[in-house]
């Protein structure tokens, strides 16, 4: 069995996937169902559900008719199996691990990782027993250099947060591949729509939703998505998935859920006893984003690419960092990878450093100071003081949000404006 | 079938996104079912002998057998390590022989090597469609079945095809390719 073929285009599966008409009103648009419990029909029914042998809702904790729509339509949009949905991206990425680790195994993750995530995989994680070994991922002999068979898996950004750094996934999934582990990517800052993971071999996916799927900056939500190509089986690393699972009265979820049992172990067992669930209310703004997502995508990228060569000629800026541009060395992996566009999110430098960068973000009309990416509205931020706070000098340095550097997230406005706003200030600064 | 994992061993450096067109074209010549075929199948579909039915309830074909057996299929359990006794409170025989209802379907919860030993008693008794599950592919099963004008279903569950045509796989978020723009009505025959 193999993933469902896709016989429609990605802008059609934006708007139609994993929904359909309310099976009870014909509601056309999907409901926010606002329900804790659902009945079921005898003991014998709910015995059956609690089993995991019927496929139905229990509990929103567990699963909910919104959430469903949105997990099912990411799904379908990554080219993945299944999906399993939850509060934050952070949220993802801790439910995406909870089936691969136990205390003292490791994890390699790419150094250029945003920084609440490097935060999270090297101090929260910490606790659990789980050991990150941050490597330099844009050479992939870094990962090989250091793999060894304590390593559960690999995380990467396929686009990172703010560096715009892009990795080279074919490369970094082969030898994930060889080491029998999986390749996990965040996919938050490209978006299905200018990239698709699993078509390059990566094996699960997490998202913050927030972002780009959102778009709008109204909603907080993660997902993990699985590409169902794994072989679970493969290996003796993985207990969680090819053991008897003891709250389930010694399933094997490897095994009984085969291509989607991965998922169905995050939902049924880490977001079960996690609990950070999505909200349905939270997940109707996110059906409602993807269904512009590919509209939207396309104008950030077309807005970005304007400013950043706007910026690019500006004599107070001494550099910009922006994948789209001809001269920026990921231009050429970026033409591989994401020929649609690299999204809107960038940083650039000025040569009067850290204090004209203050001014900047003090001077700026249209483009709003706040810690998030992926919203209609063009946002700036300075990550050293902001975003990337909590990390050292060196990591900050590392992870591409040095003193002197500034992010923005070109919105949906007109590019114009942008510009002007832009032009304004730093001739004050 | 082309597994991933010969194609790795190879020790050259093919690109993934190559091996995934590759395996994703090998699959589409063996076991691609357009889903009015599979649709038809569950649909005309009313007794289903099922061989390899485990009586523990972890297992996959013991989950399937209690789904199919809830959207009102009539499930024959086909085990001779069973025989005489009841799984799922429904008689198991030791052949599919033995069963003395018309069959219209034989769902085989066996490896892709033992089918060929099973071949010759299920096309005795004419079924009209052959269900393998996933992972079993038999080509021998396929050509002989289609001869004789029988179904064929290769590395599918009829569990999961049922209710990725149904609605009901997306409940659990996974992705079924499917999409609706009329009110479905979910067949379900719970007692």
């Amino acid at each position: 069995m193999t993933v469902p073929k896709n016989n429609h285009k990605f802008e059609t599966r934006t708007i139609h996937a994993g929904a359909a008409p309310d099976p009870t009103t014909g509601a056309r648009n999907t409901p926010i169902y606002q329900t804790t419990a659902y009945t079921f029909d005898s003991t014998e029914h709910a015995a059956s559900l609690f089993n995991l042998q019927n496929f139905g809702f229990i509990y929103s904790r567990l699963g909910n008719p919104t959430v469903s729509v949105l997990e099912e339509r990411m799904a379908n949009l990554e080219n993945g199996r299944a999906a399993v949905a939850c509060s934050t991206g952070h949220s993802a990425q801790l439910l995406a691990l909870h089936p691969l680790m136990e205390p003292g195994d490791r994890i390699i993750a790419s150094q250029n990782l945003y920084g609440g995530s490097i935060t999270q995989f090297s101090h929260a994680f910490k606790k659990f027993g789980w050991h990150v070994d941050f490597v330099d991922a844009t050479n992939v002999k870094n990962i090989s250099k250091i793999i060894n068979p304590k390593h559960k898996c690999i995380f990467v950004e396929s686009l990172s947060n703010p560096t715009g750094i892009i990795l080279d996934i074919e490369k970094i999934s082969l030898i994930a591949n060889k080491a029998k582990i999986p390749l996990i990517v965040d996919n938050t800052m490209a978006s299905p729509y200018l990239f698709k993971p699993f078509d390059w071999g990566a094996d699960i996916i997490t998202h913050s939703l927030t972002k780009f799927v959102g778009g709008h900056g109204n909603s907080m939500g993660g997902i993990v998505i699985e590409s169902g190509m794994f072989d679970w089986f493969q290996s003796n690393k993985y207990p969680s998935m090819t053991m008897p699972t003891e709250s389930y009265h010694g399933l094997i979820f490897a095994e009984t859920f085969g291509d989607f049992g991965y998922s169905m172990k995050i939902r049924a067992d880490s977001l079960r006893d996690l609990g950070s669930t999505l909200s349905p209310t939270n997940a109707f703004y996110f059906i409602n984003g993807l269904e512009t997502l590919h509209l939207r995508m396309e104008r950030h990228c077309i807005n970005a690419l304007k400013i950043s060569k706007f910026l690019e000629k500006n004599k107070k800026v001494s550099w910009v960092s922006y994948a789209g541009l001809e001269n920026n060395k990921y231009n050429k992996l970026a033409k591989k990878l994401m020929n649609k566009g690299v999204g809107p999110v960038f940083t650039f430098g000025l040569k009067d450093g850290y204090e004209a960068g203050k001014k900047l973000i003090s001077k700026v009309k249209i483009f709003s100071h706040v810690a998030n990416v992926g919203d209609t509205r063009s946002l700036i931020l300075h990550p050293a003081s902001t975003t990337h706070n909590q990390l050292s000098d060196t990591q900050k340095i590392k992870a591409g949000a040095g003193p002197d550097v500034i992010r923005v997230s070109i919105g949906l406005e007109h590019y114009q404006d942008l510009i002007q706003d832009l032009k304004n200030a730093l001739s004050d600064v | 079938m082309l597994k991933k994992e010969y194609l790795l061993s190879l020790k050259i450096e093919i690109p993934y996104g190559l091996i995934n067109k590759v395996l994703k074209m090998k699959n589409k010549l063996t076991c691609n079912y357009e889903d009015q075929y599979i649709r038809n199948i569950l649909d005309k579909t009313k007794n289903i002998a099922m061989i390899g039915l485990s009586s523990s309830w972890q297992r996959p074909s013991y989950f399937v057998a209690k789904y199919l057996l809830d959207r009102g299929y009539k499930v024959f359990p086909v085990n001779p390590k069973e025989a005489g006794k009841k799984i799922l409170n429904q008689k198991v025989y030791s052949s599919i022989l033995e069963i003395n209802e018309k069959i219209d379907m034989v769902d085989i919860f066996r490896k892709s090597s033992d089918i060929d030993i099973l071949t010759n008693d299920i096309l005795k008794i004419k079924p009209s469609t052959i269900w393998l599950q996933i992972g079993v592919i038999n080509c021998k099963i396929d050509t002989l079945a289609k001869k004789n004008k029988i179904n064929v279903v290769m590395d599918r569950c009829p569990k999961i095809e049922y209710s990725r045509l149904s609605g009901e796989l997306g409940w659990a978020g996974i992705n079924s390719g499917t999409f609706y723009n009329k009110r479905r009505i979910i067949r379900s025959i719970m007692k």
